[in-house]
């Protein structure tokens, strides 16, 4: 109830700073914040809830966006059936790969390394086939009007992602509260103390990375809708899973708010470079490559348990001047 | 098309890149073997030691082979520092943590360069990298040949390290057991981070013999991520041999696929069996311990 009363008072926010502002460049900015919010949101359920760090989610981003335009390009199908389309094939393609890997017991650093190696396959094969326009990539005609999913306004792409991420958020906050949640983080936070109470981890882990592809397929979507094309690099280059998983480990994995924290601090920073240093190709990477290996070595709970990592280096120094042994293996919980 | 003339100097092509495969494998596989980290960063690295070559080439006229002593010790060093002061610090006793924090390591290399160097690719020009040797029905390049021997090498070289020297002896004993190690009185940090400069001097090596038949830009570690990534699982995460014969076997079906399938299409073989591996055989080829 709490978590309802947050994103509807967040959502009431956000809204209000997009009708009291005109300017182009504030709500560009606000618009490509709750982007990359819903790509880190859709990476958190399934790598902060579920505890399986994809290095592939552009996997299901590039699905999502290739549908988007193929459906409208090849069948003329409408934005918005196109993009239930593209939400419920990048949910599929979740499921598949899903079922290969938790089939098979891949954890850890084999998972990501699978999920890396399917978006490579894909890439590979957008640029080898021809409905996907090979290595040209697709462009969308440019028809604005609300039923086409395309605005004359910035705002309107505003409003639009902004439903995403509500979208996205409510689903969160069903995963703090619900059964299904609660399993998936008793799976991420021990796999066989789980099972021996009778959880299916096979089919929780199934679950979650369904939802977590769709949501991301949503990602894809919208981003057809802005900017009118896409290209196998695009889709299914490790750019887009990379500013996933890093908005969501800065924000704080596992977290409400979390990932839309750290999707702002990015953008912020992002844009504060730009202006210090201009338009350097690469210099934001640079600055998120950084900001992830500073967050994992200082603040492993990310920005929103910046308070509790904090406390718990001093909690700790004094609890390892206590013991004597020193030769217990050291395993920290989290 | 299936005739001898047409396969043999295909599969000969594929052995030679496959030996400098087996190079950047080892490093990696070495890496894992100890630390048990998953060096997202071995791509990037070897990126690096890719543009030291091309630096030494044509701002000093350096010869790549003549960079051997140069890059090698310098990658060694870049390796132990990394190990030392980030990746450590950073691991919390986490493998997800380290996975990370390679990935971000990784991210950080390859942009810098783009920074620096911006998106062109770039080759060298030596005064043999249109030599070719001919082999039976085959017309191999002799970098290439250079490359494959080079590799051989470098490989017996590190195995003899593991196998013969203290601090071969120090290293399998930490992979092993690191709290036995640690009480023998075997600096364990410093075995870590040995084995870390290790793992990246193999990728120096694997740049001097690149760099003369194949060419540098930021992004040109992320196609050997996958590869070594695929070979060190082939062959047994850990295991020496195995990363030998799949770094070898790699190669060849990179260049069958690309025989057969056409240049893109052809690099879907290694991902498929990088994906069909991980999944039923995720101990490899020559894996006890998975």
């Amino acid at each position: 109830m709490r978590d309802a009363a947050a994103i509807l008072a967040f959502a009431l926010a956000v809204l209000g700073l997009a009708f009291t502002t005109d300017s182009g460049v504030a709500l560009t900015f606000l618009t490509m914040t709750l982007y990359a919010a819903l790509l880190a949101q859709a990476w958190n359920v399934l790598g902060g809830f579920g505890g399986q760090f994809s290095f592939g989610h552009a996997l299901f981003f590039g699905t999502g966006a290739y549908v988007q335009a193929i459906a409208q390009l090849t069948f003329g199908l409408n934005a918005w059936l196109a993009l239930a389309l593209a939400v419920a094939a990048a949910a599929m393609v979740g499921a598949l790969v899903g079922a290969l890997t938790f089939r098979y017991g891949l954890r850890g650093s084999y998972f990501a390394l699978v999920t890396l190696a399917f978006a490579e396959v894909f890439r590979i094969l957008a640029v080898s086939v021809d409905f996907t326009g090979g290595g040209v990539g697709l462009m969308v005609p440019l028809r604005e009007s609300a039923a086409n999913m395309q605005f004359g306004s910035r705002r309107g792409y505003l409003m639009l992602a902004l439903g995403f991420v509500v979208v996205a958020l409510a689903l969160t906050a069903w995963l703090r509260h619900s059964r299904f949640g609660a399993r998936l983080q008793a799976v991420r936070d021990n796999e066989d103390a789980a099972r021996a109470v009778g959880v299916d981890p096979f089919g929780i882990k199934l679950g979650a990375i369904v939802l977590s592809g769709g949501l991301m397929g949503a990602g894809g979507a919208f981003y057809v809708q802005v900017f009118q094309y896409i290209d196998p690099g695009i889709a299914f280059g490790p750019a887009t899973s990379v500013e996933a998983l890093v908005a969501a480990i800065v924000g704080g994995m596992g977290t409400l708010w979390g990932p839309v924290l750290g999707a702002l601090v990015l953008h912020v920073l992002a844009e504060t470079t730009r202006n210090l240093f201009g338009q350097l190709p690469g210099l934001n990477m640079v600055i998120y490559g950084t900001v992830l290996v500073l967050i994992v070595t200082f603040l492993p709970r990310g920005l929103s348990g910046a308070g509790r990592s904090v406390r718990d280096v001093f909690g700790k120094r004094t609890a390892a001047s206590a013991s004597t042994t020193g030769i217990a293996p050291g395993r920290r919980d989290d | 098309m299936l005739s001898f003339d047409v396969l043999f100097p295909s599969v000969l092509n594929g052995l030679t890149t496959g030996a400098v495969y087996a190079l950047v494998a080892l490093g990696l596989t070495l890496i894992y073997g100890v630390l048990h980290i998953v060096n997202f960063a071995h791509g990037a690295a070897l990126m690096v030691a890719l543009y030291a070559v091309w630096l030494l080439k044509t701002h000093l006229g350096i010869d790549p082979y003549l960079a051997l002593p140069i890059v090698v010790p310098g990658m060694f060093a870049l390796g132990y520092l990394l190990q030392r002061v980030v990746i450590n610090r950073a691991s919390h006793g986490k493998d997800e943590n380290i996975l990370l924090v390679t990935l971000g390591l990784s991210i950080v290399m390859e942009n810098l360069a783009l920074m620096a160097f911006k998106s062109d690719t770039r080759t060298i020009d030596t005064p043999y990298t249109l030599t070719t040797v001919a082999i039976g029905p085959a017309m191999i390049a002799l970098p290439k040949l250079i490359a494959f021997a080079g590799a051989l090498v470098a490989s017996a070289v590190l195995l003899w390290t593991v196998r013969r020297t203290d601090l071969g002896r120090a290293i399998r004993a930490v992979a092993k057991e690191k709290q036995g190690a640690r009480l023998m009185g075997i600096d364990v940090d410093h075995v870590y981070a040995m084995s870390f400069g290790i793992g990246l001097a193999c990728l120096g090596a694997a740049a001097c013999f690149l760099l003369p038949a194949y060419y540098v830009n930021p992004q040109v570690g992320g196609g050997f991520v996958l590869v070594a990534f695929t070979i060190v699982v082939l062959g047994g995460m850990g295991s020496f041999a195995g990363a030998l014969v799949g770094g070898l076997l790699i190669g060849v079906v990179e260049s069958l696929g690309g025989l057969f399938l056409g240049e893109s299409l052809g690099q879907i073989g290694i991902f498929a069996i990088f994906i069909a591996v991980l999944l039923f055989r995720p101990q490899g080829l020559f894996g006890a311990r998975a």
